[in-house]
């Protein structure tokens, strides 16, 4: 009876859940269906597919600007979200320190965030300072949400790390330059990756942010939103669909890159 | 020198307080400084830029003022995400994938757009219904029950991973010693699972709440501004309005709702044990 109910139960979830998936996907399909249609507006089904509307977007001068933009955003603040985060989370998940535990909320404050209003405050705070918003204030503003995310990925890896390690490594007579070099950042390396690519994507992906604090610079989501508000051509659907389609290449690179590196931590693990 | 490390230990800057350095000054710099600044204005002189030099209430008195109906966009505000957070407990709860993570890098917008091309007249939906000989689709675009379908549409994978890491917290054993106690599955799920996986459903819940009360995109998008959010009401006053201050004010009561609830409910949650610490 029960076994019954149960291979029942577990085809329902996966019905659902593939129900769900779809569900999640499908306006991404509709999105690359209409920007490969001919002709200036979306009529379903599609009659002439063409190329058209991806080569125009492709050829845009007004486009370059924009990718350039979203890729100089997103790579500066991979670095630096990086630099901050490790850090961070060592004093999140490494050290038993008096404050950690009012440090550990504070970080997630900006996460349970509504971000156009972080955006919109980030905006008056720049104004009060005297400074002009542009693609650099775009930075900053996207630092302060991402660090946050950036620092938890890595503080889940920190967590899974021991300390005896690194104080093995001091006893034997090592530097902590030394120290950070040959035990703490090999074995941490597998999360500071997967934290590098959160960054980077979730910046590249970013709307509300940019909406708000790039000023007179555009972003790739900034300008597919004020085309969606007024002014809708083919072009609006290609170029969502190649930027979905770079960050699902990168993240499958990513990911394949990231499990290189976890087989070379474990076997370096296993050697040690 | 010395003897004030030794007579005051605390002060010391010990390995995790310098660690931590970094962020608490990005942190304090781009996260608690723009909140002081939104305060301040909310006490400026109405649709002036008087921050930190003049001091009322006009801009909260404003706000509460019978005629004026900004309450409104609260309560929608409010209320969508409440439904929001309602919906995806019960559609997250059995599901666990990681095919939810990409979503999380695709712009909302571009996400959303994809449900008005689907949505809308001579659509994916419209089309396919009259290819199959239907008088077309339903016409939902631009109503308030698409704006809150575009909402939990966004929110999902946020729901979802708190959920996931909540779920995955359950001992195996000790539901199949339930089992074993002859415990129906009904009084396993209510008396064993629930409260384990509750920190994480917490989590999801409160996150999908705070993140969907400032939602705009969607009521924009998908709406068709059918409904006005409070986030949309606030970006006005920033920006065509020119009105600084009652923005502000509007932000500032937006913000403590929204931290009051996060802070609360983070005071209840051991994050050391969540993330897996050993």
């Amino acid at each position: 009876m029960q076994t019954v109910g149960r291979t029942r139960t577990h085809f329902l979830i996966r019905a659902w859940t593939a129900f769900v998936v779809l569900a999640i996907y499908l306006p991404i399909a509709c999105g690359a269906l209409a920007g490969l249609s001919k002709g200036r507006y979306f009529a379903f089904p599609i009659r002439v597919f063409s190329g058209e509307w991806w080569g125009k977007t492709w050829d845009s001068f007004e486009i370059h600007v924009l990718v350039q933009n979203s890729v100089l955003i997103a790579l500066i603040v991979t670095v630096l979200s990086v630099l901050f985060a490790f850090f961070g989370a060592l004093a999140f998940a490494r050290y038993p320190w008096k404050g950690r535990r009012a440090f550990q909320r504070l970080l997630l404050l900006p996460i349970f965030f509504p971000q156009p209003v972080l955006g919109l405050a980030l905006l008056l705070w720049f104004n009060a300072l005297g400074i002009s918003p542009s693609w650099k204030t775009a930075v900053v503003a996207h630092l302060v949400w991402i660090v946050p995310v950036v620092t938890l990925v890595i503080a889940i890896q920190v967590f899974s790390f021991d300390p005896v390690l690194e104080e093995a490594a001091s006893d034997l007579g090592a530097s902590r330059l030394f120290t950070l070099r040959t035990v703490t950042l090999p074995i941490l390396w597998p999360g500071i990756w997967s934290g590098a690519l959160f960054a980077f994507l979730l910046s590249w992906g970013n709307f509300p942010l940019s909406l708000y604090t790039a000023g007179a610079d555009s972003t790739i989501p900034k300008w597919l939103y004020s085309k969606m508000v007024a002014g809708y051509t083919p072009m609006v659907p290609a170029l969502g669909t190649m930027s979905t389609l770079t960050a699902a290449a990168l993240l499958l690179a990513g990911g394949l890159v990231r499990l290189l590196l976890k087989k070379r931590a474990d076997l370096r693990a296993r050697e040690g | 020198m010395a003897d004030t490390s030794l007579s005051a230990p605390e002060a010391k800057l010990t390995p995790g307080l310098r660690a931590s350095l970094p962020v608490l000054v990005l942190l304090i710099a781009g996260f608690l400084a723009p909140l002081v600044t939104v305060a301040a204005y909310a006490f400026a002189t109405p649709k002036s830029f008087d921050v930190f030099r003049s001091f009322t209430l006009a801009n909260f008195a404003a706000i509460v003022d019978p005629s004026n109906t900004v309450w409104t966009s609260f309560v929608w505000a409010l209320a969508l995400a409440f439904c929001c957070v309602a919906i995806l407990l019960v559609i997250c709860y059995p599901i666990a994938s990681v095919l939810f993570v990409f979503p999380l890098f695709v712009s909302e917008n571009v996400r959303l757009y994809g449900w008005v091309l689907f949505f809308i007249k001579n659509g994916v939906l419209d089309g396919a219904l009259k290819w199959f000989g239907f008088s077309g689709g339903p016409e939902l675009l631009y109503t308030p029950g698409i704006t809150l379908f575009g909402m939990v549409y966004v929110y999902l994978p946020f729901m979802l991973f708190p959920m996931t890491l909540g779920i995955a917290m359950i001992p195996r054993d000790l539901v199949d010693a339930a089992s074993d106690l002859g415990a129906g599955r009904l009084m396993i799920w209510r008396e064993v699972e629930l409260p384990l996986a509750m920190p994480g459903i917490l989590i999801g819940a409160l996150l999908t709440f705070v993140l969907a009360a400032g939602a705009v995109a969607e009521a924009k998008i998908l709406g068709g501004q059918s409904v006005i959010t409070i986030t949309q009401d606030i970006e006005v006053a920033f920006t065509y309005a020119q009105n600084w201050p009652m923005g502000s004010a509007l932000a500032l009561i937006l913000v403590l709702i929204v931290s009051g609830l996060a802070l609360t409910a983070m005071a209840r949650i051991d994050l050391d044990k969540i993330l897996g610490k050993r």
